[in-house]
């Protein structure tokens, strides 16, 4: 079954990230598009254009909320008027479900506006639930956590990435969005096997699926959005459908945005994997 | 606190190290600085909280994310004020943002607050702008008009026939998204025509390095003069307009809550305009008013 209850039980196939470069063709051509993703905090604003285009897409399409900045890590509370002008946007879009990253980013209400990896303790695992139990009640819609890219490892850590992963969204009892891109990122820069991470993963969690592109350095490899998907992802995307069974899919492009058509094309690749999913060989796979 | 049983740092403790590093500014090469604000060297700084791998050291790691901040925060900037970027050119505006980001880093969960305090920290330090320090001033105040006016609220408007109905006693507010501007230059044509805006596209990715160096570009040569200025949004695109300096006053006095009449002797205050002309001017400026949608009714409690 493709959808579950962190995903509103919707089946919404292989989606595109909303981007600027992409509305006159989008309004132009009116392609068929199973969904778009938004980056919530664009349009958490009072008026203006963004809104007023986010209301025409509505008309057309389906949208889902992803947001940037609710440090679900974070030690210091969320600001009440992120919450308040988010659950705003959650009643104009009417998003099923909503996500955000398993991050901090905030400290004493001074934002570095990036995606810090948590150190993966049983106090952040504490922490971090109990701020996603409260946001989920808020907004009251479903809520997936994103695993995020890093670049760095704490001293500090008790377990691995996945099992506080797992921790957190069983203590939160809410839904991952399980980006394969960021775990092979994470992978190659903190020396682990990415199968091991995709087949620890408690799949009926799992909401949503990210793939995208990313970029090497000698050294590490930077998660970019501005690439295409690289094998070695869709490898870790197979693998994930075989265990989840379909999820939506979103490809996200960020930098150096190719025409609509290239981005949509490379989303589409999903279907590959996406269909002939029998639900015992799903059952199987887990 | 620390674990005292075993030194581990709790994770309150962690992210404020963590932040307080990142928010570091670079160095001139762009790398992290060698000792951190209290003198500690960074490397163990680094090294209290985050473990090493085969090929990087916690330093570098921590590096990573030093980088990333500045960059996206000074692109973002970079964004919102292209113009004033131009003013001064890229190098000083390099080194003005990170001055400025440094005395106020990021106090909300949007990037586009960013430069919600540029105009009042750039008029306290003129060593950052150059000779063209007012210049420059008036040029960030255009800007910053323009991402306020670009996104804020939008009230329903009194009709002329409502504003008509008042007294001067009558209260009034004015559109949220109207932003009313006094420069010591006319600058507002040369902010047009350095606008070549790219619109702000907050995103989850990793930032790449593509930063420009530039002199500051040949401009027209602007005398100081007096300029009053509005930045309004109609049909969701910014306008700027001119306004007469009574017409400034007198709007300015209306949006602190001075009832009308009040605002009109704010306004006419050591004005020039002949007594006997103020009625038709008064009349003109509202039907201006009242066709741009600028005047609301008072916001209720206010």
């Amino acid at each position: 079954m493709p959808g579950n209850r962190f995903n509103a039980y919707q089946n919404h196939g292989v989606g595109i990230g909303l981007r600027i470069p992409h509305y006159e063709h989008i309004f132009a051509r009116k392609p068929v598009v199973d969904w778009f993703e938004i980056i919530s905090e664009n349009y958490m604003i009072d008026a203006g254009r963004p809104l007023a285009t986010l209301d025409r897409i509505l008309e057309q399409y389906r949208v889902v909320q992803h947001g940037v900045s609710m440090y679900f890590g974070s030690v210091t509370a969320p600001d009440p008027e992120h919450l308040r002008r988010l659950k705003q946007l959650v009643r104009r879009t009417k998003t099923p479900w909503l996500s955000d990253h398993l991050c901090w980013g905030s400290v004493d209400g001074t934002y570095t506006h990036d995606l810090l990896p948590l150190p993966y303790t049983w106090e952040a695992v504490e922490r971090t639930a109990e701020r996603v139990r409260r946001v989920q009640d808020f907004l009251e819609i479903p809520v997936a956590v994103e695993n995020v890219s890093s670049y760095a490892a704490f001293t500090a850590s008790e377990m691995t990435e996945w099992d506080f992963l797992t921790e957190v969204v069983e203590r939160a009892d809410c839904g991952i969005l399980l980006d394969v891109n960021n775990i092979y990122v994470s992978a190659m820069n903190h020396e682990f096997n990415p199968m091991d991470y995709v087949n620890a993963v408690p799949a009926h969690r799992v909401a949503q699926i990210h793939i995208a592109g990313h970029s090497k350095y000698e050294k590490y490899i930077l998660d970019t959005h501005d690439h295409p998907v690289i094998d070695p992802v869709w490898d870790l995307y197979a693998r994930a459908i075989e265990r989840c069974g379909p999820r939506p899919t979103l490809l996200e492009w960020d930098d150096h945005i190719p025409s609509f058509d290239e981005v949509h094309a490379e989303a589409l690749k999903a279907n590959r994997y996406l269909h002939g999913q029998a639900p015992e060989l799903v059952e199987a796979a887990r | 606190m620390s674990d005292a049983r075993n030194g581990v740092m709790s994770l309150e403790e962690i992210q404020r190290a963590m932040a307080a590093a990142v928010l570091e500014p670079l160095t001139a090469d762009e790398g992290m600085r060698e000792r951190a604000a209290d003198g500690r060297a960074m490397a163990d700084v680094a090294a209290s909280f985050i473990a090493p791998n085969g090929r990087l050291n916690a330093f570098q790691r921590l590096e990573i994310y030093n980088r990333q901040y500045w960059l996206r925060v000074l692109g973002s900037l970079e964004e919102d004020f292209p113009a004033l970027r131009a003013v001064v050119g890229g190098n000083r505006f390099h080194a003005l943002s990170v001055a400025y980001l440094t005395a106020h880093p990021s106090r909300s969960f949007t990037l586009r607050n960013l430069g919600s305090k540029l105009v009042e920290w750039l008029t306290a330090h003129p060593e950052f702008a150059g000779r063209r320090h007012a210049l420059a001033v008036d040029v960030a105040r255009i800007e910053w008009a323009f991402v306020v006016a670009f996104d804020s609220a939008g009230r329903a408007p009194l009709t002329l026939n409502h504003i008509a109905a008042l007294d001067g006693g009558s209260r009034l507010s004015l559109q949220p998204h109207l932003q009313l501007m006094a420069l010591a230059y006319a600058a507002d044509e040369l902010v047009l025509g350095l606008h070549q805006r790219e619109k702000r596209l907050t995103s989850e990715a990793g930032v790449e390095h593509e930063r420009e160096e530039s002199a500051p570009e040949k401009l027209p040569r602007l005398r100081r003069k007096n300029t009053w200025l509005a930045a309004h949004r109609v049909d969701l695109s910014v306008y700027y307009r001119r306004l007469e300096r009574e017409e400034y006053l007198t709007l300015d006095a209306l949006r602190q809550g001075r009832p009308m009449s009040e605002a009109l002797d704010e306004g006419f205050a050591g004005s020039a305009i002949l007594e006997k002309q103020r009625a038709a001017c008064v009349q003109g400026w509202f039907g201006t008013w009242a066709e741009l949608g600028w005047i609301c009714a008072p916001e209720a409690g206010a």
